[in-house]
């Protein structure tokens, strides 16, 4: 996991490539001193580190496509970073390359209420888009947890979620056009602000393509009217099983609920002490269900979600009185993260996504496997998408307890595999959920991502070791999918 | 892997051994779109079923073959539907047609693209190889989004063998409403209205008559039809009215022909940003996804139709009729073209599958 600092960068002359760099980058937007380029060693997933070579921070896109093309010339990786909030190791440096920051591009270039869209440069927090819409009474509708720091560009490049995307999308339902330059430093238009592009959808394999494809250089949004009126149901269950039953009666009832959150007991317990929102906390999961729209169909919608939670064997329903009810109930849902550092130094926040139906059966198995591995975990998720964040508990600095961390993590993502799910829902694969793609993915299909890589970048320079495991990675984790039983990769060594 | 798909296999593989290229078509409902392709026909027809369908779970999977009416059938007797209302052009419409070329219909105004309900395919490449992209569940990060790169691909890189579509609940009430008004004047309006949370789910404009659609819970659609007022239609009339507007069967859309057999007028689909002004161009036309979708009935030359699409900052592809030995899908930058040409080397070294349908050289 640790990836050792290295002193020297193998193959790559730094002196030349600074020299190169210089050349594109103004005074100011190039930084090579081992204490200046400390900030980027990491993104939200701690536990990996690495210093780049050098840091470049440019302000136009004609800066960053020199940049490309200085990087394209001497061979050199080019990993892009938004804010650095991405939980996958994403944006980790590559050793010998160029941390390419977009932080400076923070301008939203163009709102048009009328049309509801809005032209922004990469850097722009997602928050931002929404307050600049806010006078318009339109708002961008994909709300990942790290909104108030989180960039667009890092957005489109991990297909980010939030709370209300079960009814609303997720940046890949919300954005309508990209413009990226390729490693060579050319510009392409991916969508259009115009309905159905023309050509095959490389809009969508640009989403969430983790900073591989294309350096995002402006994106256009598309913006949704802020509904009038919201209400949030709070119930309780005495068993996690039932809860997750609940969710698919929701569904089958014809309801969409604007947002469909999940919190399992412990989960609950750690989360009250933070911010008092009055939790029934002898619950075993309780869910947050929200409806929004006009008051009318609000109120239609309300009565609907209780009598289908009364029937689930919901033990306690609340419906929130007034909007200051309604935000202490997700008060909770949104403290998760700083609750679960409360409780222990370090925490690993996992993202498989599972068919609704297994919810319940996979937090049991999660139960058994905190007895494995000796270690807790809380669970707090996107109960109406599958989506599933498994918060494992542990303490770095005990001997083992990393490392057991990350069995635990990597058992609950190929349980979630073996569901008929995925490895990562919202955050990514990155450098973290490489191993568990050899178990999604056939060999055959890994190669396939190999060339579509290669299709948008041939020189394989950005964002290198990411994303897609190597045959001989796979084969050294043991695992592969395959059919008919044969061993995978015979013709590889096994460790 | 069945017989069936294994019979593919060793067709696919021989075709690119022997340089010969195979036309994919299910029910051949959509032969008319894209550029003419010859080859020897791939019917999918034979690999059909749904494979998986769990209401609680919104998602559905069947196979290429599957007649979309049977699909859609099976939804609507669970209180679910395809909420992009995917034209059929035909009895024999199959999903994996419907899927490769990626239309939508009115309800997209409302609910998205057909892309963004495909959460997953098997597909087999030009090596015969059967690959899984995406999956069942609605979220997923996991590798590139392959999956909605099939939709709309119209078969240049691959079969479809099956696909797992993201299904919704039909909405609790429906009202339909009619407007007089001119073209500037329903455009206008169709941006105001989508500027605030109305359930609008479809517009139709044309010859002076603006027509929408609002869907949801019953209070909201009650509330704003009564906000926006106009006149509200008949039910039945305004559920057969939607379906000729979905499959083309009204006016200008339909096919008129002077006598049975005759030469047709090109139909244009020219799309622009929804606030586009009026297109200003000769010929019929009709208005739909809230300002965004323009359909032309014209003779006018595609240079003339291509520019002023593109200066509204749209696209315009010649959608049924008019000359499809040349290029009928607006052009691509030379840069997104040269990605487009090394996918379609990846998926199909030997270019097997439907040269040239989509563009000259993919
Ligand atoms: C407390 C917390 C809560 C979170 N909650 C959510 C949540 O609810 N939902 C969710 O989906 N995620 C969540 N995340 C994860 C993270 O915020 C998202 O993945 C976010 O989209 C990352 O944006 P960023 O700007 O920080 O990108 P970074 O972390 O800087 O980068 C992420 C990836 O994007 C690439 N990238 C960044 N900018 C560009 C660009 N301009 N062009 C090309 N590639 C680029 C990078 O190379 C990297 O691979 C959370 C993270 C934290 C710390």
């Amino acid at each position: 996991m640790q990836l050792r600092e290295k002193a020297d960068a193998g193959g790559v002359d730094k002196a030349r490539l600074v020299e190169a760099l210089t050349r594109v980058l103004p005074a100011g937007a190039l930084m090579f001193e081992r204490e200046a380029l400390r900030p980027y060693e990491c993104d939200g997933l701690t536990a990996f580190r690495q210093l780049p070579l050098v840091v470049a921070l440019p302000t136009t896109e004609e800066e960053v496509a020199g940049v490309l093309k200085a990087c394209h010339e001497l061979g050199v990786p080019v990993v892009a970073r938004g804010a650095g909030t991405g939980l996958s190791g994403g944006a980790l440096p590559h050793p010998d390359g160029v941390l390419l920051s977009l932080a400076r591009f923070t301008r939203i270039l163009r709102l048009d209420p009328h049309a509801r869209t809005a032209v922004v440069q990469p850097g722009v927090r997602n928050l931002a888009i929404s307050e600049a819409a806010a006078p318009y009474d339109l708002y961008y509708a994909p709300d990942p947890s790290s909104q108030i720091a989180c960039t667009i560009g890092g957005n489109v490049a991990e297909n980010a979620g939030g709370v209300h995307c079960l009814k609303y999308g997720l940046t890949v339902h919300n954005v309508m056009r990209v413009r990226g330059l390729t490693i060579e430093g050319e510009a392409v238009e991916f969508g259009s602000e115009a309905p159905d592009a023309p050509g095959c959808d490389l809009l969508a394999v640009m989403i969430g393509s983790e900073g591989m494809l294309a350096v995002v250089t402006e994106v256009t949004v598309r913006l949704t009217p802020k509904p009038q009126f919201a209400q949030c149901v709070l119930a309780a269950f005495d068993d996690v099983v039932r809860a997750g039953e609940a969710v698919a009666a929701i569904i089958a009832a014809g309801i969409i609920p604007a947002g469909l959150e999940m919190m399992d007991q412990p989960a609950t317990a750690a989360v009250e002490q933070f911010v008092h929102a009055g939790y029934p906390l002898d619950a075993k999961a309780i869910l947050l269900c929200e409806s929004d729209g006009t008051p009318e169909e609000v109120a239609e919608e309300i009565g609907r979600m209780r009598a289908v939670l009364a029937a689930s064997g919901a033990t306690d329903i609340r419906v929130s009185h007034d909007e200051a009810e309604r935000l202490k109930f997700w008060a909770g849902r949104k403290a998760a993260f700083p609750a679960a550092g409360r409780l222990s130094p370090d925490y690993y926040c996992m993202d498989g996504t599972i068919p609704r139906k297994h919810v319940g059966p996979l937090l049991e198995a999660i139960q058994g496997m905190e007895q494995k591995y000796g270690l807790r975990c809380i669970n707090v998720f996107h109960a109406g998408d599958g989506n599933m964040h498994p918060l494992i508990l542990f303490d770095a600095n005990q001997a083992g307890e990393l490392e057991r961390a990350e069995a635990f993590g990597a058992e609950i993502l190929e349980l979630c595999v073996a569901l008929g799910g995925t490895v990562t829902g919202e955050h990514g694969v990155g450098i973290e959920k490489i191993n568990q793609m050899c178990s999604q993915f056939s060999r055959a299909e890994l190669e396939m991502f190999e060339r579509v890589k290669a299709a948008f970048d041939p020189a394989g320079l950005l964002n290198p070791g990411k994303v897609i495991p190597t045959l001989n990675r796979c084969a050294e984790y043991g695992r592969l999918r395959v059919s008919g039983g044969r061993i995978p990769h015979p013709e590889l060594p096994r460790f | 892997m069945s017989e069936l798909v294994r019979q593919w296999q060793e067709r696919v593989r021989a075709a690119a051994a022997d340089g010969e290229s195979l036309q994919l078509r299910g029910g051949g409902t959509k032969d008319f779109y894209g550029r003419r392709v010859s080859g020897t026909v791939l019917d999918t027809r034979a690999h059909r079923g749904v494979s998986a369908y769990e209401p609680t779970e919104l998602v559905v999977s069947a196979r290429a073959g599957t007649p979309l009416a049977e699909l859609e059938q099976l939804l609507a007797d669970r209180g679910q539907m395809l909420a992009f209302e995917p034209p059929h052009f035909g009895a024999a419409a199959t999903v994996g047609g419907c899927v490769a070329a990626g239309l939508s219909g009115p309800r997209r105004l409302a609910a998205g693209p057909l892309r963004d309900y495909v959460l997953g395919v098997t597909v087999m490449d030009g090596r015969g190889e059967v690959l899984r992209f995406g999956g069942q569940v609605m979220k997923n990060v996991a590798g590139y989004d392959v999956s909605r790169l099939f939709a709309g691909s119209l078969g240049v890189f691959g079969i479809l063998l099956e696909v797992s579509l993201k299904v919704l609940p039909v909405p609790f009430a429906e009202r339909s409403l009619r407007f007089d008004c001119g073209e500037s004047d329903a455009i206008r309006r169709l941006n105001d209205w989508g500027g605030q949370p109305l359930p609008l789910s479809a517009s139709f404009w044309y010859g002076g008559v603006l027509t929408v659609r609002l869907s949801g819970a019953a209070a909201a659609v009650q509330a704003a039809s009564a906000k926006l007022g106009g006149e509200p239609c008949d039910e039945a009339e305004a559920a057969r009215f939607w379906l000729a507007v979905r499959e083309q069967a009204c006016a200008p859309l339909a096919q008129e022909t002077a006598q049975p057999g005759g030469p047709t007028q090109p139909l244009w689909r020219i799309a622009v940003p929804s606030a586009a002004p009026a297109l200003e161009l000769t010929g019929r036309q009709c208005i739909e996804w809230g300002g965004g979708l323009r359909w032309l009935r014209t003779e006018l030359p595609a240079q003339a139709v291509r520019e002023r699409a593109h200066a509204l900052g749209g696209h315009a592809s010649l959608f049924a009729g008019g000359d499809r030995e040349s290029e009928v899908f607006h052009p691509l930058p030379q840069a997104s073209m040269a990605i487009h040409r090394r996918l379609k080397q990846a998926f199909d070294p030997a270019g097997v599958f439907n040269p040239g349908r989509l563009q000259d050289g993919l």
